[in-house]
């Protein structure tokens, strides 16, 4: 068991470290960078710049020296806890993820509880009740679920949120509640505000789950313990629950690693849409400016976060699932 | 075929094969055929998808404006409605009435009122817009246009008075091959990667096998709108397209290769394989005519099941911006409209572009279902 969690620690870390370079050889990809095109709208207004002062800026800003340097300075600073400073928002990068990564994880995690809750009875229910009226309309729901792309989702909810119901389905709170510090009607105002964003995220992975859920159960279904222990007399529920309900639901929940991507993915497309604070419009809006820091901080963070997560889901599964063996899976 | 029936006349031959016989003489890709369709759901979406190709191929030509076109006296309004009969219920065929528009200016919106006294029919094969046909030939013939002034526009027009449904054909032509190219790419380089993985294993198995699960385990979104900001803003749109499916293909191509791997892995242990080896086959050999072959339906399966989800990346990039940019034109760069409520409250067409993805998703999905169910025929 230890030997298996200390491997799966070390995959992770040359991970993150690959991760790590990748991020900064994006970030360093566009032409350019937002100091030059700082300095340049500043000389346009008349202000001038000597060498000497741009050279110290650059130095402030890490922007100074050979690739290899830039990267050094900046993974080494990052494992210290400094991200580097915004330049557009002037404020250090670990102060405006402070605000919003919490709110991206708390996000991402009610996505992936829903994903499962809402998957699984669907899936069993339809495998049970193969071509009923349920399980046309659950199959339909879920072929559109898997079609749409997700911002267009986000649209259409808050389109249809807001003509019939008059509600505002942007943001994560309330006006009152948006700069007020965290207290417990800010937490419930949250929950009411959550199930939107989280409906919206969690579609695609959950009618994909359906599928799964659905097909596996279904061929468990049709195997000879099951006959046998229906011939047996088994009460009907007790039977599926106990025997192929368990089976069929073990490939799903080894997906669960693969699904953390994707919601974090779904996050940041849904959250610029629906303009929630947390680090995908941040991201964006980093982006389109070329603030490199900051952009590459939330793309190295929700992916380290994101293997993180994946990795902590497979620690848990081999110790829930006594049969996954600890050698190297073939 | 001839040779194994010898002297026996052809016509014999035939009447004697029963129904059965003629499912076990039958080609693994025939039984495919014959599975396929039967899938009802995936020969429908099988046609409609060849339609929207076609379409998209020729888009030029079923345009009823041209792309670009703009008219000053149609800004955001709404489709326009096909009658049949005239205000006193004569019969006239399908045409469209003369629409004019006021701007109120309580809302600040403009409002459109048809105007039953002016009657436009409607012509098929009409000369109308010229265009270029893929950038070479010169053209004006269209499918569907009216006569005299009237103007048609079945999806409204945009905030630039441009029709939705010229520029939705023209999109189609970007969103839908940009799909078929990307995963072309991630094929190549899955089938490649992926084989050198699974058919030589050891130390370089174990390498690519980090690589994907690497790949695997990142959210692709973010890197993807990172990656597509670095795309330089000179860029011509040609190269911007080529960019942007190379993007989309770097973290394709991993659960393409996993796929291929897993299935050669399975397949070099088989005899014929070994007898091969013996027999003194190059790999080369061994791997085109003896593996590929065996995990081609498989491959076919996934490919069809990929393209989809590179359509619904193209479209959610180019609607943030990050993706395709104007002048070119895409089923996501048309949805940048309709970003906010508002928009979408007042104009709620400027979200057909989004049926249109939705819809071809939808039958990339039904293709796909139906193709795994096929991709079996023993079964």
């Amino acid at each position: 068991m230890w030997g298996y969690v200390l491997r799966r620690v070390s995959y992770m870390l040359l991970t993150i470290w690959a991760l790590s370079f990748v991020v900064f050889v994006i970030i360093q990809l566009p032409p350019g960078d937002y100091l030059s095109t700082y300095i340049s709208s500043q000389q346009a207004q008349g202000n001038t710049f000597d060498d000497a002062a741009i050279a110290a800026l650059r130095r402030q800003y890490g922007l100074d020296g050979t690739f290899f340097d830039q990267y050094w300075k900046w993974i080494t600073n990052f494992l210290q806890g400094d991200m580097g400073r915004s330049f557009e928002w002037n404020q250090p990068v670990t102060v405006l993820l402070a605000e919003r990564l919490p709110l991206t994880m708390i996000l991402s995690i009610s996505t992936l509880i829903f994903v499962y809750i809402v998957a699984i009875p669907i899936g069993i229910y339809s495998a049970l009740n193969q071509y009923s009226l349920g399980d046309y309309v659950f199959s339909t729901i879920g072929f559109i679920g898997l079609a749409i792309p997700n911002f267009m989702l986000a649209l259409i909810l808050m389109y249809v949120l807001f003509k019939y119901f008059g509600l505002s389905a942007g943001g994560l709170f309330s006006d009152q509640y948006a700069t007020a510090p965290w207290s417990l009607g800010k937490v419930l105002d949250l929950f009411q505000h959550l199930w939107v964003p989280v409906i919206v995220i969690g579609m695609a992975g959950t009618a994909g789950l359906i599928r799964v859920m659905r097909g596996s159960l279904l061929d468990e279904l049709g195997k000879q313990y099951v006959v046998t222990a229906r011939a047996k007399g088994v009460r009907e529920r007790r039977l599926i629950f106990k025997y192929p309900v368990r089976i069929a639901i073990n490939p799903i929940v080894s997906t669960i690693g693969w699904q953390l991507p994707r919601i974090v993915s779904g996050e940041t497309i849904v959250a610029i849409v629906l303009s929630l604070p947390t680090t995908g419009p941040l991201l964006y809006r980093a982006l389109l400016s070329q603030d490199m820091y900051l952009a590459g901080s939330i793309v190295l963070t929700l992916g380290v976060l994101t293997l993180v997560g994946t990795f902590i889901s497979d620690i848990l599964l081999v110790m829930v699932d006594p049969r996954i063996s600890f050698e190297k899976k073939a | 075929m001839d040779a194994a029936t010898g002297d026996l006349p052809v016509q014999s031959h035939e009447r004697e094969l029963t129904s059965e016989e003629r499912y076990y003489l039958a080609s693994q890709w025939q039984l495919m055929w014959r599975k396929f369709r039967k899938h009802r759901l995936a020969v429908v979406a099988a046609l409609f998808l060849t339609m929207l190709y076609v379409v998209a191929a020729s888009y030029e030509f079923w345009q009823i404006h041209s792309t670009n076109a703009q008219y000053n006296d149609y800004l955001n309004a709404p489709p326009s409605t096909i009658h049949l009969f005239d205000a006193d219920g004569n019969f006239r065929g399908p045409f469209v009435y003369g629409v004019e528009n006021e701007l109120n200016l309580e809302t600040f919106t403009r409002e459109y009122a048809e105007d039953t006294s002016k009657i436009y029919p409607l012509r098929f094969f009409v000369r109308g817009d010229s265009y270029k046909f893929w950038g070479l030939i010169e053209g004006d013939l269209h499918f569907l246009g009216v006569e005299g002034d009237g103007k048609l526009f079945p999806l409204g027009t945009d905030s630039l008075g441009r029709d939705l449904f010229s520029r939705i054909l023209a999109g189609s032509r970007i969103s839908l091959s940009i799909g078929l190219v990307g995963v072309f790419l991630s094929f190549a380089l899955g089938c490649i990667l992926g084989g050198i993985s699974g058919y030589f294993g050891g130390p370089v198995d174990l390498v690519i096998q980090r690589i994907i699960e690497f790949l695997i385990s990142l959210p692709t979104i973010p890197l993807w709108l990172a990656l597509s900001a670095a795309v330089p803003a000179r860029w011509p749109p040609v190269q911007v397209y080529f960019a942007i499916t190379v993007i989309l293909s770097i973290f394709g191509w991993a659960g393409l290769a996993r796929v291929v791997r897993g299935k050669l892995l399975e397949l070099r242990e088989y005899d014929y394989v070994t007898a091969s080896t013996l027999a003194g086959a190059t790999h080369a050999h061994i791997i085109f005519s003896h593996l590929l072959p065996g995990f081609m339906s498989y491959l076919i399966v996934h490919l069809t099941l990929a393209i989809p989800s590179m359509i619904l990346a193209e479209t959610s990039l180019s609607f943030l911006g990050l993706g395709i940019r104007p002048p070119a034109v895409s089923w996501g760069t048309l949805m940048q409209d309709a970003q906010n409520v508002r928009s979408i409250a007042v104009q709620p067409w400027m979200l057909t572009p989004g049926l249109f993805v939705i819809a071809a998703v939808l039958m990339f999905n039904f293709v796909g279902d139906g193709l795994r169910d096929a991709a079996d025929p023993y079964r």
